[in-house]
């Protein structure tokens, strides 16, 4: 961990929160503030510790939030180091493109604890406390790295592993060739290379530019709602969502096609997926609808399953029932302010909840219930841990498009192989950063099982 | 068994067991140093033995040899003293992956190394088979031999080569042995284990050797060395030994065949060896079943020395039966008729896994022991001879109650083999490779002496002649790089801009920002600036790499520069990892285990988390 840059990072717990703070510290943070905040009325110097009201701009200086702004110089500050803090609003968009900005700037994301353990090495805080750092530490990156959002992990982690895996390769060829000059070690082709460090790039380009919040979201953990038409599914995720996104209407089968809207659960960013109705219909695009719905089941991590708890079970109900076998299922029973009637108790097996979409009855409990349900024994706080390491991700992967940059320029002025193998290898660790895997093992690994290699 | 112990009256600052590559460094080393030793060897005519290949560095090896001749080691003076073929490998894939390689005269290579030895002052060799290591408690204090001779001494350095429980296998027949020839050392491993190290077997081979005068060399294709050659020592400007050829030949189908025939009495292949064998020196067996789909391998036939017709065939180590090693040695074109004098073997050997070594190479367990060499689990020559001469440094600051030597990652191979070793260890002979060091564009040949000269100078082993050259040639350098700033070419200049194929030339450029355009080098600089011909050849080419190359440099120096921030955080050494909350059990074991002396260090433990390694450095600050 380097202790003399400038480094940055949300201050307050990722959520629904009206204000989120974005803490920078060390010697870069006035310039930050200097470059990135616009005041509403001018200043000629900043004083510590006082606010200020005005526009956080981004690099191209278009504004990107109203904020507030404080500069608390050293020492007087948590890390006994310039501090800045960012007060902007609530909400991932905001905090994210702030974050972004900061790192622009030549801001470096803090690892976990970072901002205590300077406080602590810089002698503000004491043994004890910085105790409670490694725990924190040690509670918080384990459990993102490991728990949290397996599949979107994993997708990302096979996404990269396959770019990774290709440029190893290409490693290969070259240091095979470089390291074995007396075997018979073919020549590379600049041509392989050239090709392949273009795929890479653009494989690297598409998944930088799903790195926006929206795609978080969007990646974020699919929470399907399912039941039969005019159950109460668009208005509950209307409810979910706080606002009138769906159309809501008495006429069965309103929605026809699925609905994907995004939001956050305590911290937890969430796909919602609003089905068509499941029922025996003739209408081919009802049918249709029905049979995306079916589809997008199995990728979903957690089902709502909706039914009418003032009329009772019909067998549409059963249906939805069944097209959700084998998945994580929560049973609403919404229109409880419609009257309740008794439910078979075998049904009442599964995790549920009464809720009424009308009146927001039951809403709270639900939302426990959605959160226990995709992470179990989770704090409150993984969703910060999520956005931090999808920036770094993101600052990784930056890095590494940089290298293969060099790497094809090198490759046009016909650069000596072994600056070509140094920057293909900084591309390389670059994604082994996000991947976290080491190099030298694996490639030597490889020349040996591809090139007949020994004299 | 009675036997009688006789305590020699002498006693020894530094005792170093065996003389092979590791051994000789050691011993010289400390000697020079000023320290009493002793060099024990199981047989004074194999000091510095070839037992494979009798030739020195090859790719990053050659790197090796240049950084311990920067230390004042021996290695590069002996193999330019006995060379008889030296080439520069790579010219052409850039300036830090060069490498030099040199065949050199075996038997040559061992009188002449031992005559060093003898002339050395302060170095008892005697000729005496350890069996045991003479300890006190925890502590090392002298050796004792078969002959029941107990040798006292401050520090041991071990170098056992494959003589640890030596076993030789030719087809299915197996015997003791510690090479061709020499018996093993049998007693040795058993104290080690019992001292608790954790011992592991390894496995080598070697092709037959041939004579050159049952060789038709007639429609061979001979291989050349650079004329003229260039030396290794930084000491020495020209070779004067008369060079010699290699010459190459192929296998063919004929001798697959011959070869998968004979695997049923292959011990690697019927299950009798159990050590694990190098991937980068498979016998060729091996790469007969592992690449069934190649239809020749390449063969040197490489001159065992001037005086000799001894033929070392490069490529072809086997442990296969004698019948079979005759047979498909005769399907070889060139072979036809060839005679083998000594038959191709593979030997099994122990060795101590090199995690129970502290970077300075002293083990963990017993003071005052450093091992050095194949004993630490590595292959190759220049890798012994590096680690020999880094234990025999080390061994002699400890006798002088100073720190020890440790070489950074970014400063030498050396470095990056010790650093290596002691944190991951190894489970096949560990051999060094250029893509094993990060820093590679750093660890140049042409600068091994700026890196090291200084450091071997305050060791104690740099002598005046060589401190002198380095001073000249960095005060040469320093100029070169002056005048080239100064050379100025305009747009007048037509003739030059013309030589250099410059068209539409605006401004006037110095020589710096001629140099650094592609198509230009510092041949073609030197036709136009007469100011730059005083200097010497090597001057002009470190000179040319920095400039060429700066942006790479730079990057790469920056890398360094915060991978130094951590590498220079020393751990206590008493820290209690156990008591360090927030650690997981996998990663607590594995620093217990290796005991890493700087944060650096800790973080190149396979397994170590950045979560690990952010408790551990706010662990280690409140301390």
């Amino acid at each position: 961990m380097n202790r003399d840059d400038t480094i940055t990072a949300p201050a307050t717990p990722h959520g629904e929160g009206g204000i989120a703070i974005i803490r920078v510290s060390g010697s870069q943070a006035e310039n930050l503030m200097k470059l990135f905040f616009r005041p509403s009325s001018k200043y000629s110097e900043i004083y510590s510790h006082y606010f200020y009201h005005g526009l956080f701009l981004n690099e191209e200086s278009e504004p990107l939030d109203e904020v507030m702004a404080v500069l608390m110089r050293k020492p007087r500050s948590y890390t006994r180091e310039d501090v800045l803090e960012i007060h902007c609003h609530g909400g991932y968009l905001s905090m994210q493109r702030i974050l972004e900005t900061f790192l622009k700037g030549g801001a470096r994301l803090a690892e976990p604890g970072e901002f205590t353990l300077r406080a602590f090495l810089n002698g503000r805080i004491d043994l004890t406390e910085a105790e409670g750092v490694i725990d924190i530490i040690s509670a918080r990156s384990d459990r993102a790295a490991r728990n949290a959002f397996r599949h979107l992990r994993g997708d990302l982690f096979k996404l990269l592993g396959n770019i990774r895996s290709q440029l190893v390769d290409l490693l290969v060829l070259l240091e095979a060739y470089i390291d074995f000059p007396e075997e018979e070690v073919a020549i590379p082709h600049f041509h392989d290379f050239s090709h392949g460090a273009l795929s890479a790039e653009k494989a690297i380009n598409e998944l930088l530019g799903s790195f926006n919040v929206g795609k978080i979201l969007k990646d974020g953990l699919v929470v399907l709602l399912l039941g039969k038409p005019n159950v109460g599914k668009s208005s509950l995720l209307n409810r979910l969502l706080g606002e009138e996104r769906a159309i809501v209407t008495e006429i069965p089968g309103t929605t026809r096609d699925t609905i994907e809207e995004y939001l956050s659960l305590g911290g937890f960013p969430i796909k919602l997926i609003d089905t068509a109705g499941v029922r025996d219909s003739d209408d081919p695009i009802e049918v249709e609808g029905v049979e995306r719905a079916k589809g997008k089941i199995t990728s979903a991590d957690v089902v709502l399953l909706l039914v009418d708890g003032s009329q009772g079970l019909t067998p549409e109900d059963y249906t939805a029932l069944e097209f959700s076998h084998g998945t994580r299922r929560i049973l609403v029973i919404n229109k409880q302010d419609l009257g309740a009637v008794a439910l078979p108790g075998d049904l009442l097996q599964l995790p549920h909840v009464n809720v009424s979409a009308r009146t927001g009855q039951g809403f709270e409990k639900l939302q426990d219930l959605i959160i226990e349900q995709v992470a179990p024994a989770q704090g409150p706080d993984i969703g910060e841990s999520v956005i931090l390491s999808s920036l770094r991700q993101k600052e990784a992967l930056g890095q590494s498009l940089e290298s293969l940059g060099r790497f094809k320029a090198g490759l046009k002025e016909r650069l000596p192989l072994e600056c070509l193998a140094t920057d293909l290898r900084d591309a390389i660790q670059s994604l082994g950063e996000v991947t976290g895997e080491t190099l030298s093992e694996e490639v030597l690994g490889r020349i040996f099982s591809r090139f007949c290699i020994g004299k | 068994m009675l036997t009688t112990k006789i305590t020699y009256q002498k006693k020894y600052k530094v005792i170093v067991v065996g003389a092979g590559h590791a051994g000789c460094e050691a011993a010289l080393a400390t000697a020079r140093m000023g320290l009493d030793t002793l060099l024990l060897t199981m047989n004074l005519d194999t000091i510095a033995q070839m037992s494979c290949n009798p030739a020195i560095g090859g790719l990053a090896k050659g790197q090796l040899v240049k950084e311990i001749d920067a230390l004042g080691g021996e290695m590069a003076l002996n193999t330019d003293a006995t060379g008889l073929q030296f080439r520069i490998l790579n010219t052409k894939k850039g300036p830090a992956v060069r490498a030099s390689r040199a065949q050199a005269d075996r038997s040559l290579y061992h009188q002449r190394m031992k005559g060093v030895l003898e002339q050395q002052p302060l170095l008892d060799i005697k000729q005496g088979a350890v069996e045991r290591l003479a300890l006190v408690g925890q502590r090392v204090a002298g050796v004792e031999t078969r002959e029941g001779v107990v040798f006292l001494g401050e520090k041991v350095v071990l170098t056992s080569g494959t003589f640890l429980r030596g076993l030789i296998h030719v087809g299915m027949n197996n015997f003791p042995g510690g090479r061709a020839g020499e018996p093993a050392a049998m007693g040795l491993s058993g104290q080690l284990k019992n001292l608790g190290f954790e011992v592991g077997r390894l496995k080598t081979g070697t092709p037959p050797r041939l004579d050159g005068k049952t060789i038709n060399y007639s429609n061979l294709q001979p291989q050349y060395g650079d004329d003229p050659p260039r030396p290794f020592s930084f000491l020495n400007q020209t070779i004067d030994g008369r060079q010699l050829p290699c010459f190459i030949t192929y296998t063919n189908r004929q001798t697959h065949e011959l070869i998968t025939g004979g695997l049923d009495r292959s011990p690697l292949y019927s299950g009798v060896i159990e050590g694990v064998g190098p991937r980068y020196c498979p016998s060729i067996e091996d790469k007969i079943v592992r690449f069934p789909e190649k239809d020749q391998h390449q063969i040197f036939l490489e001159p065992e020395g001037w005086n000799t017709t001894e033929v070392y065939p490069n490529g072809l180590p086997t442990s296969l039966p004698v019948d079979v090693q005759v047979a498909f040695l005769r399907t070889i074109q060139g072979l036809e008729r060839v005679e083998v004098v000594r038959f191709g073997y593979a030997i099994e050997y122990d060795y101590v896994d090199p995690v129970q070594l502290k970077p300075s190479l002293e083990t963990k367990l017993i003071e005052g022991l450093y091992h050095a060499g194949q004993i630490n689990g590595t292959s190759g020559y220049e890798e012994a001879a590096a680690q020999g001469l880094l234990a025999g440094i080390n061994a002699g600051l400890a006798c002088r109650e100073c720190a020890p030597l440790v070489l950074g990652r970014d400063q030498a191979y050396i470095g990056v083999l010790i650093d290596d070793l002691v944190n991951l260890g190894t489970n096949e002979p560990y051999r060094m490779f250029t893509s094993r060091a990060e820093y590679r564009l750093l660890l140049r040949e042409d600068n091994a002496d700026q890196r090291l000269t200084e450091i071997g100078r305050k060791v104690g082993l740099v002598a005046e002649d060589r401190w002198r050259l380095y001073v000249e040639k960095v005060a040469d350098l320093n100029a070169a790089e002056e005048k080239l700033k100064n050379i100025r070419v305009g747009p007048a200049d037509k003739e030059i801009l013309a030589r250099l194929k410059i068209e539409d030339l605006q401004n006037g450029l110095s020589g710096k920002e001629l140099l650094k355009r592609p198509g230009i080098d510092m041949t073609d600089l030197k036709v136009s600036a007469v100011e730059l011909k005083a200097f010497s050849e090597e001057v002009l080419e470190q000179l040319e790499i920095a400039v060429k190359y700066e942006g790479y440099i730079k990057r790469q120096i920056e890398q360094v520069e915060r991978f130094r921030k951590t590498e220079n955080v020393a751990i206590p050494e008493n820290i209690n990892y156990d008591a360090i909350s927030g650690l997981t059990a996998e990663v607590r074991e594995k620093l217990n285990k290796v005991r890493p002396l700087t944060l650096g260090q800790a973080s190149r433990i396979r397994g170590m988390t950045p979560a690990a390694m952010a408790i551990l450095s706010v662990a280690i600050r409140r301390v």
